[in-house]
């Protein structure tokens, strides 16, 4: 083989490494998707129930994300211990019952209709005990909304002069400063239904609305109603 | 060239009169199927006057095109079928040289083809009062009579929709009245999106910081869809509802249990205004 074939036999070959590892990391950017978690039923419930309990953290930190440790997120509980996912599996034609311990400081909304309460049993939430059918739009962190669903509700801020903040999660509801919020809905027929946050909470990226507002994983999920 | 040497003494065919007049019978036989079968099943549908319009406008871009289709695709298959090399030839083909009639010809027939759409496109904007596609904060022609503003917010990833004339009150779903001249305000709180109401022929740019104002009557009772067209984000794929036609009555008993659900809600809205600024542009700003 003259110089020349061995030369050009070398850069086809790194030519062909490296498109190759190009593809499998495109390949992993752009089917890599959180693990599904299933809410938990609730035994003895009349009407077929089942409960989702989730975290939302300012910074996930490194333990969940390690790409992205300091990235808004959710968080959800399986088996005691906090996962983030933010695609759900739940049952067809029941209730879901939904647990969020709020962390994080408010933000605001840009469009303030979005702090009234819609699609939940009874068309309120109960923050720290209270039901509500809206809040303070200003007062807003996050929200969870399913919009296929005709599902919204806002989740108020903790207060920043409020003691024990947690930096970087997982949080922990027993000893840091959040609010809980509770809401049940009714999932109907089956189906996946994308879910979101209407906050503008990613800080640090355009418009507060890049990062984790557009990666699956963190501010935005699906519903899978099985 | 044809595909083998004529005889000797034999002429040859008049190939350009035989072209032409299959060209002809063709085009005779593809228009009115065009104008009549097609035509009346373009898109978008008759679900409002502006719809209707593109519709017209969809069959008369059409038929003006059929022509033109004809004229290259039966000239490639006549030139496929009489000038095909014959079996085994390897003769080079005649130098092409120009000829000016005849590009004097296609410039000419295709230059009058795009001027006559450029007038016809815009006569038909002018009388269409933007034709259902946004036409900035001022129209420059504006439907007389009454008629009901409704604004659509665009954010990432939905659209909301307020009534001015209701207490300013916003929903989450559309509901426009039957036969009744609709002021569509468009804007945004975020990016770029566009409303796009595909049965009823609208398709609006939703641009932060701007009113973008169309114009549009439903002129049946119907469900339409509701998608954003312009690629807005993660979501922008999922960004679609449904929206309704309804009777008066109908809109007036929805318009107004809206309200009721929603009097909370207004009470924290904004103003009523043409845009909104998008805040909070900053966490916690």
């Amino acid at each position: 083989m003259s110089v020349m074939a061995r030369k050009l036999a070398g850069v086809t070959g790194a030519v062909v490494i490296v498109g190759v590892l190009i593809g499998l990391y495109i390949n992993n950017w752009a089917v890599s998707t959180p693990q599904a978690i299933s809410a938990t039923p609730v035994a003895d419930a009349t009407t077929p129930t089942s409960d989702l309990t989730l975290q939302t953290d300012a910074a996930v930190g490194p333990q969940e994300s390690p790409n992205h440790p300091d990235w808004v997120s959710y968080l959800v509980k399986q088996n005691g211990r906090w996962i983030r996912s933010t695609i759900f599996t739940v049952p067809a034609n029941s209730l879901v019952h939904v647990t969020v311990y709020q962390f994080d400081g408010d933000s605001g909304l840009r469009n303030p209709f979005l702090s009234a309460v819609q699609g939940t049993v009874g068309g309120t939430e109960t923050v720290d005990g209270k039901a509500l059918n809206h809040i303070n739009p200003e007062e807003a962190s996050h929200t969870f909304v399913v919009p296929q669903l005709g599902v919204f509700v806002p989740l108020p801020g903790v207060p920043e002069e409020a003691k024990n903040q947690c930096e970087v999660g997982p949080c922990d509801p027993g000893t840091m400063a959040h609010r809980t919020v509770e809401f049940t809905f009714h999932t109907g027929a089956k189906g996946r239904f994308r879910w979101q946050c209407f906050v503008p909470c990613a800080a640090g990226t355009y418009f507060n609305f890049g990062g984790p507002m557009q990666s699956l994983g963190y501010m935005d999920g699906y519903i899978d109603v099985v | 060239m044809s595909s083998e040497a004529p005889p000797a003494g034999a002429p040859e065919p008049d190939h350009l009169r035989r072209f032409v007049s299959i060209w002809l019978v063709a085009t005779i036989i593809a228009l009115p199927l065009v104008i009549f079968v097609l035509g009346p099943n373009l898109p978008p549908g008759h679900g409002s006057d502006v719809a209707s319009g593109q519709v017209t406008d969809n069959t008369v871009l059409t038929a003006m095109a059929t022509p033109v289709l004809l004229l290259v695709v039966i000239y490639m298959i006549y030139a496929t079928i009489n000038f095909r090399q014959a079996k085994g030839g390897m003769l080079e083909g005649q130098a092409v040289r120009g000829d000016a009639r005849l590009q004097t010809s296609w410039i000419i027939i295709t230059g009058a083809l795009v001027l006559s759409l450029a007038v016809y496109g815009t006569i038909r904007l002018e009388q269409g009062y933007g034709a259902g596609s946004g036409s900035g904060p001022k129209p420059l022609t504006v439907p007389s009579g009454k008629k009901l503003p409704v604004q659509v917010i665009a954010q990432q990833w939905a659209f909301t929709y307020r009534y001015p004339t209701y207490g300013g009150v916003e929903t989450t779903h559309l509901e426009l009245p039957v036969n009744e001249d609709i002021e569509l305000h468009v804007t945004s709180l975020d990016v770029i999106h566009s409303f796009w109401a595909y049965q009823l022929g609208v398709k609006a740019d939703a641009n932060p910081g701007v009113d973008n104002v169309t114009f549009v009557k439903p002129t049946r009772i119907q469900t339409f869809e509701v998608h954003c067209a312009e690629l807005c984000g993660l979501w922008h794929g999922a960004m679609y509802d449904h929206g309704k036609v309804v009777s008066d009555a109908d809109f007036e008993t929805w318009i107004h249990e809206e309200q009721r659900n929603f009097a909370a809600t207004t009470k924290v809205l904004p103003p009523y205004a043409l845009t909104y600024a998008p805040e909070p542009t900053e966490r916690g700003h």
